[in-house]
């Protein structure tokens, strides 16, 4: 387990590096094939086993996301109420919700093509739209954007749009009215209870 | 009749609570309260009737066979969508749509297989509430519609209005065979969101908010076609340390 631990530590390590200077299209083009190369071979995965699920998501995926600039952009105005230490625990939270929420849907993953649309970059920008579609035979394909900011360690997404819908900004009237009702600490509160009662059961639930 | 009858209860449920003070404090949703019972209202009948009837379908119908049904509908659908796509002045759009049409009408055996899309012409989505969107007529407040579910006061008198008009079914001249249509129709479309409606009670802390956000950001997108412009707020400044500021 521990050496296990070492080797994904390192490769993290290693995709942080190679992240640095790729450039934004290009980044999610590879995280995309790395991922659906893996789940096309791994039986476990596509079976819906939720640990290699998540070790993959974390060793692969979360590396390339900027969690506290998306808990930020979803409390939206309450943000600059919070203080450090909850500001680290709206992040924990709500990483722990998306993390939960959107990483079963990679089991369910079926042939998808995944196109890039040609990237609009003018030299110098630091936040720019990845905009790609999903396709599967028979059915309508399904825009994903995201939305990417370049920091000093690469670049890194800061939002998912899916068919129009984004998934931080989605929880933007919620957050507001748990922080009206019970102040940020309610919020806190309502994120980790929700995130308990989607603790995985002694039975798994049926897909 | 169903129609008449929907709006009947339509009607009856915003005249009784138009009076109503709501607290949401959501400035597209003024009728929250009215909505709220609604939205709890077409959750009930949801899990009573239609998702289990949806369940079965899936369950016993072959995944072939679903597509085809599927593909048979959103064929006959796209008439309409290319009737939408000129009103916009997309003359190009509502050409493919028609091409769409007659290329899956024919080869695609009466539209159970879907060729068009390999063809390289794209399914789209449009009705007559984008199609005045387009125009520039805004949403109006958020309704949530009983048994269809969420809408706004722009597509809802749409929907009943024009698009229902629009639509193929509507004009199948005998009345049962009409109506299994538009059940096998609906059951066909409850299907194919389980796996949404699965994703959005594990990640909405609030599902009624959670589906309200995202039934308006994606009328927005849609009726600019997945390109809207960015809305003033918070996602355009920096990271942090910046107010919220109002939306018009």
């Amino acid at each position: 387990m521990k050496r296990l631990l070492a080797a994904l530590s390192l490769a993290l390590f290693a995709a942080a590096a190679a992240a640095q200077d790729i450039a934004p299209d290009a980044l999610i083009k590879r995280i995309s094939d790395e991922v659906i190369d893996i789940i096309k071979s791994d039986k476990d995965i596509k079976a819906g086993n939720q640990e290699k699920i998540n070790a993959l998501v974390e060793a692969k995926v979360l590396p390339h996301f900027n969690f506290n600039r998306m808990t930020a952009l979803a409390v939206g105005r309450g943000w600059p109420k919070a203080n450090a230490a909850q500001k680290k625990a709206l992040e924990d939270e709500f990483r722990t919700l998306l993390v939960h929420t959107y990483s079963g849907a990679l089991s369910t993953y079926k042939n998808e093509v995944i196109e890039f649309k040609p990237l609009r970059m003018a030299t110098g920008d630091t936040d720019v739209t990845v905009r790609t579609q999903v396709k599967r035979p028979g059915n309508q394909p399904v825009s994903i954007d995201y939305s990417m900011e370049k920091t000093p360690s690469g670049w890194k997404v800061y939002d998912v749009v899916v068919a129009g819908v984004s998934l931080v900004t989605n929880y933007r009237d919620t957050f507001n009215a748990e922080i009206r009702d019970g102040g940020v600490d309610g919020l806190i509160k309502a994120l980790a209870s929700k995130n308990r009662s989607l603790e995985p059961q002694a039975g798994a639930k049926p897909k | 009749m169903l129609r008449f009858l929907l709006g009947l209860l339509l009607l009856g449920a915003l005249g009784g609570v138009a009076g109503c003070a709501t607290t949401g404090g959501n400035p597209d949703d003024p009728l929250e309260g009215y909505n709220r019972a609604m939205f709890r209202f077409n959750d009930g009948v949801d899990k009573a009737v239609i998702k289990p009837v949806a369940q079965g379908y899936k369950a016993v119908m072959p995944e072939f066979a679903r597509t085809g049904v599927s593909n048979f509908f959103a064929n006959l659908g796209d008439l309409w969508i290319g009737v939408n796509n000129i009103l916009q002045g997309k003359l190009g759009e509502g050409a493919s749509d028609f091409g769409r049409f007659a290329l899956n009408s024919t080869v695609g055996v009466l539209g159970l297989f879907d060729v068009a899309s390999n063809a390289g012409l794209d399914k789209h989505n449009e009705d007559f509430g984008q199609t005045l969107g387009r125009w520039g007529v805004g949403s109006g407040a958020y309704v949530v519609l009983p048994i269809l579910g969420p809408s706004t006061v722009r597509d809802g008198i749409s929907l009943f209005a024009v698009d229902w008009h629009g639509d193929p079914l509507w004009h199948v001249g005998n009345v049962p065979t009409r109506n299994e249509l538009y059940g096998v129709r609906a059951v066909d479309t409850r299907a194919n969101l389980l796996d949404a409606s699965r994703l959005a009670e594990e990640a909405a802390l609030d599902q009624y908010a959670y589906v309200r956000s995202a039934y308006l950001q994606q009328r927005r997108s849609l009726v600019y076609d997945g390109n809207p412009p960015r809305e003033p707020g918070p996602a355009e400044g920096p990271a942090s340390a910046e107010p919220e500021k109002q939306r018009p």
